[in-house]
């Protein structure tokens, strides 16, 4: 058993290292900004001076239907859609592309709505002291309403980001070599499955401590100002 | 100068503003006082574009803005340059310190240089008697400090008027003393400003212009004297409503 450990686990980490951590990192920092990018369209209906009325509106139906269709159909559905059906028409992705776009647009999905209620839960007296000195709308979103807004946002974000980085062991259905298509592969060979998948599991949970370890700290950071003492800097 | 002329504005179930024409005078105190849900703030905030009524023009120095019409962004921009707000729960910025709540303003819209936007904070800091608070954040402050430091940010942007809707009704006794204090110095100094207030005191003694408002309509524009040596009829009633005195310790009392 020892020896089984001892082998595996170097591989599933190098396959963990070389595919599940990029695939998670590289789909949550894209899936972020389309997240950010579908709230502040939602945000908006405030009749917008630079856009048409019109255009506006077809924007966020447009942004409203990627909403619903990523959050009402299972990922691994997505995935195998995008992988194995869009060649289909003609759209051929390599697997990692294929898995990262899905599970970007699967996360800016969800994310989306985590962020457009974080920045509703700014209170507009926060908009009107900004508004009243001059300041623009992007101008305020950016340097008085986000700052606020990520402090609430940052537990469910976490709760995303640790959510993606299980989910990318679907990747394994479309041919990619993360940690639980390797955990398959040596369970082949070795005939072990309860040690080899608790082993992956355990590597899995190891990650995702990591995460929630990272989440602590990001929210202790962005609470700061929030405490009665020690806020000198 | 700040004149509004037959301005309108309804909510849904409610005529707020009926129709007012006024005239907000340069370098002088104008203390706006009347009945709760008179009106006051949906005419102080409409000064500042916060509210839109329907119908009206508010002109302020050259610039005329029509009610009737959509306002430019340009037109809003302008506006707001040249007055700053003060609100009843100060609203100021939680995550930024002291300093940078007072830089804000003058960084990201003056796009003054850090150290120019800072030396600025800090005189006004003494000013109003908080130098040692500059990094501290808000939550650290009490109402009244925070109310002073919100003060502070309006006048980094060297506004023109300063607008303050009930500045000191969130406030305890002692803490709202200090916050007036302020103004009465900022009065001294020929600062303009429009103040929403129910504090009498501050009125009968700083004030150089009242306005009574009561349901949508200012009842009295004139001099502060006038107004509390001869008050007649809604104005006699209103000021002996929020009287502890008798009338005659208040009639005594005012003469
Ligand atoms: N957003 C709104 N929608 C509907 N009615 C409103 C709204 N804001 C204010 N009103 C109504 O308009 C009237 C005037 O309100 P306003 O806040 O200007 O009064 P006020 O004189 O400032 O009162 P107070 O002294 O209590 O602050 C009130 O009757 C209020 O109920
Ligand atoms: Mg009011």
């Amino acid at each position: 058993m020892l020896h089984t450990i001892v082998t595996s686990v170097p591989e599933l980490l190098k396959a963990g290292i070389q595919y599940t951590i990029p695939l998670a990192l590289i789909s949550f920092f894209f899936g972020l900004i389309l997240a950010v990018l579908t709230a502040v369209v939602k945000l908006m209906p405030k009749p917008g001076h630079k856009l048409p009325k019109l255009g506006w509106r077809i924007l966020q139906a447009i942004f409203a239907f990627y909403v619903w269709l990523f959050r009402s159909t299972p990922l691994l559905v997505q995935l195998f859609i995008i992988f194995f059906g869009l060649p289909n028409a003609g759209i051929e992705l390599p697997a990692f592309l294929a898995a990262v776009v899905t599970f970007s647009l699967n996360t800016g999905a969800y994310a989306s709505e985590t962020i457009r209620a974080s920045i509703s839960s700014i209170p507009n007296d926060q908009w009107e002291a900004a508004y009243t000195l001059g300041m623009k709308r992007p101008q305020i979103l950016m340097r008085i309403i986000f700052p606020q807004a990520m402090r609430i946002a940052i537990p469910p974000l976490s709760n995303s980001f640790i959510g993606l980085v299980k989910d990318t062991s679907l990747a394994s259905s479309i041919t990619i070599l993360e940690m639980f298509t390797v955990s398959q592969q040596i369970t082949a060979k070795n005939y072990e499955p309860l040690l080899m998948y608790t082993i992956v599991a355990a590597i899995y949970a190891i990650f995702c401590s990591v995460l929630t370890y990272l989440q602590h700290y990001l929210e202790k950071r962005t609470s700061k100002y929030l405490s009665k003492d020690g806020a000198h800097h | 100068m700040i004149t509004l002329e037959h301005v309108d504005k309804k909510y849904i179930e409610h005529h707020a503003l009926k129709d007012v024409s006024l005239d907000f005078p340069k370098n002088e105190t104008t203390v706006i006082i009347g009945p709760s849900g008179s009106g006051k703030s949906t005419l102080l905030r409409a000064i500042n574009l916060l509210e839109l009524p329907e119908k009206g023009h508010l002109k302020f120095d050259d610039l005329d803005i029509d009610f009737s019409q959509p306002i430019s962004s340009k037109q809003q921009f302008q506006l707001r340059r040249k007055s700053g707000m003060v609100f009843q729960n100060w609203n100021l910025f939680p995550h930024l310190t002291v300093l940078q709540n007072i830089t804000e303003g003058p960084r990201a819209v003056l796009k003054q240089s850090k150290t120019v936007a800072e030396n600025a904070a800090k005189k006004l800091l003494e000013l109003v008697g908080l130098p040692d608070t500059a990094n501290r954040y808000p939550n650290q402050l009490s109402g009244g400090q925070q109310q002073r430091i919100s003060i502070c940010r309006a006048l980094a942007m060297q506004p023109e008027y300063l607008l303050l809707d009930e500045p000191t009704s969130a406030l305890d006794p002692e803490l709202e003393i200090q916050v007036l204090r302020v103004l009465k110095d900022l009065a001294a100094q020929k600062q303009s400003m429009i103040v929403v207030t129910h504090n009498m005191e501050f009125a009968r003694l700083v004030a150089d212009r009242i306005v009574f408002f009561e349901d949508g309509q200012a009842i009295y524009n004139g001099a502060s004297k006038a107004f509390f040596d001869h008050p007649e009829g809604r104005i006699k009633a209103f000021l002996e409503a929020i009287s502890l005195e008798s009338d005659e310790a208040a009639d005594s009392n005012l003469s």
